[in-house]
């Protein structure tokens, strides 16, 4: 042993920081809307567009929102952990598609008008769902993401639980996977639940 | 196909990386020529391996090949060319590629320009980049595969993030991770020398060229990068303190601390240990830094899409890498001799000042950027460092730094006397003494750090013309001063011009800090704001068209003292593929002082023809920050340049006494 061993063990400090860090997540910033009510909206409904969804609407229940858009690639990689998760668990998922034309970079939304981005929209959020599984009871259409600010959406996916008495208790963003499902999102539900 | 070829050059190239990492090792080790024989040829071939991947990937972008998931992510047919190629490394995958590809050019110029190094040394400096290679080339293959498919195919990509569509995405990160990845030839050398057990002066002449030339980029990206975030982000700003920003600044104080210091080993064979200490360092810094990014362990701007599997991986890489060197250099170091003695004064002893107070400082920053992380990990909250402990903590550390910088090149090497020295910079102390008090008044108001920021600029410009005069006077011989000026080595004047440098950075860095000024105002058509001196108009908004864009652009009439100068025009755009609109300020620039405008949100967001808000600056002096690191940069370049790095290197047996003998 010489003195020049300090130095590993000042390094050996540093990766045991590291490492920890590794298990953390910066991003899990508790985001300022858990604890609040689900801030309100109506929007229409991809299956009825004639009929509209409102947070109050689901009073009295626990449910899942989930942001997503047939544009978004990490929804593909989330998609088949919902499809699986709402074969198995009887919560209601409501999904929320966001900007689904307007997120898109292939569109000029300057030359569109309204009514053909709206049925362009449903077309292929529609078709997104045939090819992929629906997992949602119904999806809300937020074309211009209005809501998605109220929310506070910064990228898609991204998944809320909301209580019983219509406040969020919790925000994931990023994919879900099996076991944020399995860790995080299953015991909130059952404890919300009880 | 031509992604499977890419994808596939780049499993090779990991094949030739571990053949490279220890074939020739072992041949250095045993002696064997033949397959020292392997190092160059090897890298040679590593080197057109990823270079061929690389444009593979390059060649998905073009052809708008959506069916690649990274070139979907991040590209779109509407984005216009130069940032589809420069998109390439506009995501995680892709420029962790390029930082590969980088690794395999320096070690590829290694082996074209290490002619008159002995053959051995060659084998294991090319076969420790071989390692370091082989490591991140394992990394892609397992974690990041740039050329993954996605099928079926996506009929539209995603867009590159707004933020990158800006010539400094062209330039930025190019540089930067030729500085980042070009301290690996310094660091190979180091670990070389540390092998072979010959830590001499040849070996310090060797390394310093080459971490000059990392040094030289690694200063122009950070300085392209800032340029960029004063521009694009309509901040005003032109260094946040952000980990990232701070994962490239580590590296730089310890690589200036290095090339400082292997001038001392080449010159007198002293501090053979720090030196070699210190390469490591900052290669080690360059890898911890690509962690901090990579792993998302830390917010920041630049992070991407994390993964735990890449951040795990990255930790067992900096483990291997960093906790071998550091082990090596442990057993083999009290070995070292210490090479020449030096007086408590001396150019020597300046010198190791000046390089411990560039590792304090490195650490503060190391700190700072670390200590959200340790207070998140002891479970006590989540913090945030900002810039006010960074310009505590700086302003101290750095005061001695720029004062010594003065007074070293006047000392001699081995013992200086204080009185020769003090009366040689008499004159200088006084010129900054008098800019000190008078400057601050003539500009406005005085304040103390003001006053300490010019002073050192004057003091450094005034001690590096007087030391010029005087080495001139020294060496003239009956010569005009002018032909004797001309004659001077390279390296001297490339030291004074990088001091120089130092010096208008510091003057740009003090005047902005002090006499910059701000105003927010809220403004309707017809309305002006008046700031030090400058007269903005605001005539309007009117909605313009961009490639993949529509943007509100302002309108704004500039005039001084009631006269006209030139249209302004910020915008407000909103990238189709984005949800986040991005504001593009207008800034008038000068040798003086820059204006700037940025359009903020309109007050009513259905009446965009209405009030505005809106964000003038007037910034003094802002851009000799970065005039002050292109000549930081130039003198880089020069020193590099000097004869004596392309002379022939002397054998090691001629070496000065005192150098240790394996």
């Amino acid at each position: 042993m010489n003195r020049y061993y300090w130095i590993l063990g000042a390094f050996a400090a540093l990766v045991a920081l590291l490492a920890v860090g590794l298990n953390l997540n910066p991003r899990d910033v508790p985001s300022p809307l858990v604890g609040k009510p689900a801030p309100a909206f109506t929007l229409p409904q991809l299956a009825e567009p004639d009929k509209t969804l409102s947070p109050k609407d689901m009073q009295g229940k626990v449910w899942l929102f989930n942001v997503w858009a047939s544009w978004c690639v990490s929804c593909r990689q989330e998609h088949p952990v919902l499809v699986e998760f709402s074969k198995k668990v009887d919560i209601p998922l409501i999904g929320l598609n966001y900007k689904e034309v307007r997120g898109d970079g292939g569109f000029d939304m300057g030359k569109m008008p309204a009514d053909e981005e709206k049925k362009l929209a449903w077309q292929r959020a529609n078709t997104w769902l045939a090819q992929h599984g629906n997992p949602y009871k119904l999806t809300v259409m937020d074309l211009d993401g209005r809501v998605g600010i109220d929310y506070g959406v910064y990228g898609v996916p991204e998944t809320y639980v909301i209580d019983k008495a219509g406040v969020i208790r919790m925000k994931h963003t990023g994919p879900v996977t099996p076991e944020i499902l399995a860790k995080k999102i299953m015991p909130l539900l059952a404890e919300l639940n009880k | 196909m031509i992604p499977e070829l890419g994808h596939f050059a780049l499993i090779l190239a990991a094949l030739v990386s571990l053949i490279l990492g220890t074939l020739p090792m072992i041949g250095a080790h045993t002696n064997r020529q033949a397959w020292i024989a392997v190092a160059r040829p090897a890298a040679t071939a590593l080197a057109m391996l990823v270079t061929f991947s690389f444009a593979c990937l390059t060649q998905a972008f073009v052809a708008n090949d959506f069916s690649v998931v990274y070139v979907a992510q991040h590209s779109n047919s509407l984005l216009p060319i130069e940032y589809r190629v420069a998109g390439v490394w506009g995501g995680h995958e892709g420029s962790l590629l390029l930082w590969i590809l980088m690794l395999t050019w320096w070690a590829f110029l290694v082996a074209v320009f290490s002619r008159e190094l002995p053959d051995t040394m060659v084998a294991r400096v090319l076969g420790t980049l071989g390692l370091v290679g082989f490591g991140f080339l394992l990394f892609i293959l397992l974690t990041s595969n740039p050329f993954e498919r996605l099928l079926p195919g996506a009929a539209e990509g995603r867009d590159l993030n707004p933020l990158l569509q800006d010539p400094g995405l062209v330039i930025h990160p190019p540089l930067l991770y030729m500085g980042y990845v070009g301290f690996s030839v310094a660091y190979a050398f180091a670990i070389a020398a540390l092998l072979s057990g010959k830590l001499d002066a040849a070996w310090a002449r060797w390394s310093r060229p080459w971490t000059m030339a990392a040094w030289i980029f690694l200063t122009l990206g950070i300085a392209m990068g800032s340029w960029w975030a004063y521009y694009e982000l309509g901040w005003g700003g032109w260094w946040f303190w952000d980990p990232v920003e701070n994962a490239s600044f580590m590296p730089w104080l310890i690589g200036t601390a290095l090339i400082h210091s292997l001038a001392v080993t080449e010159k007198r064979g002293s501090f053979k240990n720090w030196t070699v200490l210190l390469a490591i360092s900052a290669f080690s810094l360059s890898l911890l830094g690509t962690f901090l990014v990579r792993s998302g362990v830390l917010t920041s701007v630049h992070a991407f899409a994390t993964d735990p599997r890449r951040g795990i991986f990255i930790l067992i890489f900096l483990v291997a890498v960093i906790g071998a060197s550091l082990t090596l250099f442990a057993a083999r170091a009290p070995k070292v001799g210490l090479g020449g003695r030096f007086g408590l004064v001396s150019r020597e002893s300046l010198l190791l000042t000046n390089n411990v107070l560039l590792v304090v400082a490195c650490a503060t920053v190391l700190l700072g950027t670390l200590y959200p992380l340790l207070i998140d990990a002891l479970g006590a909250g989540k913090i945030s460092v900002g810039p006010p402990y960074f310009n505590a903590v700086f302003v101290p550390v750095m005061s001695p730094i720029l004062f010594l910088m003065g007074i070293a090149p006047f000392a001699r090497w081995k013992d200086a006397s204080v009185a020769d020295i003090a009366k040689a910079v008499k004159w200088a102390l006084a010129i900054g003494v008098i800019v000190a008090i008078a400057l601050p008044l003539v500009y406005g108001q005085w304040y103390a750090l003001t006053a300490l920021g010019l002073f050192f600029a004057a003091w450094i410009v005034a001690t590096a013309i007087l030391n010029f005069i005087e080495r001139v006077q020294h060496t003239r011989a009956g010569r005009s001063f002018l032909a004797t000026a001309f004659s001077q080595p390279r390296s001297f004047f490339g030291m004074h011009l990088a001091h120089i440098g130092i010096a208008v950075f510091v003057i740009g860095v003090t005047m902005v800090s002090s006499y910059q000024d701000e105003k927010d105002v809220k403004l309707a058509p017809g309305q002006s704001v008046d700031v030090a001196g400058y007269h903005f108009t605001f005539n309007g908004v009117k909605a313009v068209e961009g490639p993949n864009y529509v943007a509100a652009q302002g309108d704004f009439d500039l005039a001084v003292d009631g006269k006209f100068v030139r249209k302004m025009n910020p915008e407000k755009r909103n990238y189709h593929s984005s949800a986040m609109p991005m504001t593009e300020a207008s800034i008038d620039a000068g040798l003086l002082r820059d204006v700037y405008v940025s359009l903020g949100e309109p007050i009513d967001r259905d009446k965009p023809e209405g009030e505005w808000a809106v964000r003038v600056y007037y910034k003094p002096f802002v851009d000799w920050i970065w005039g002050g690191c292109v000549l930081m940069s130039l003198g880089g370049l020069i020193a590099m340049l000097d004869r004596r790095y392309r002379v022939k290197a002397r054998a090691a047996t001629q070496l000065p006494a005192g150098t240790q003998q394996a």
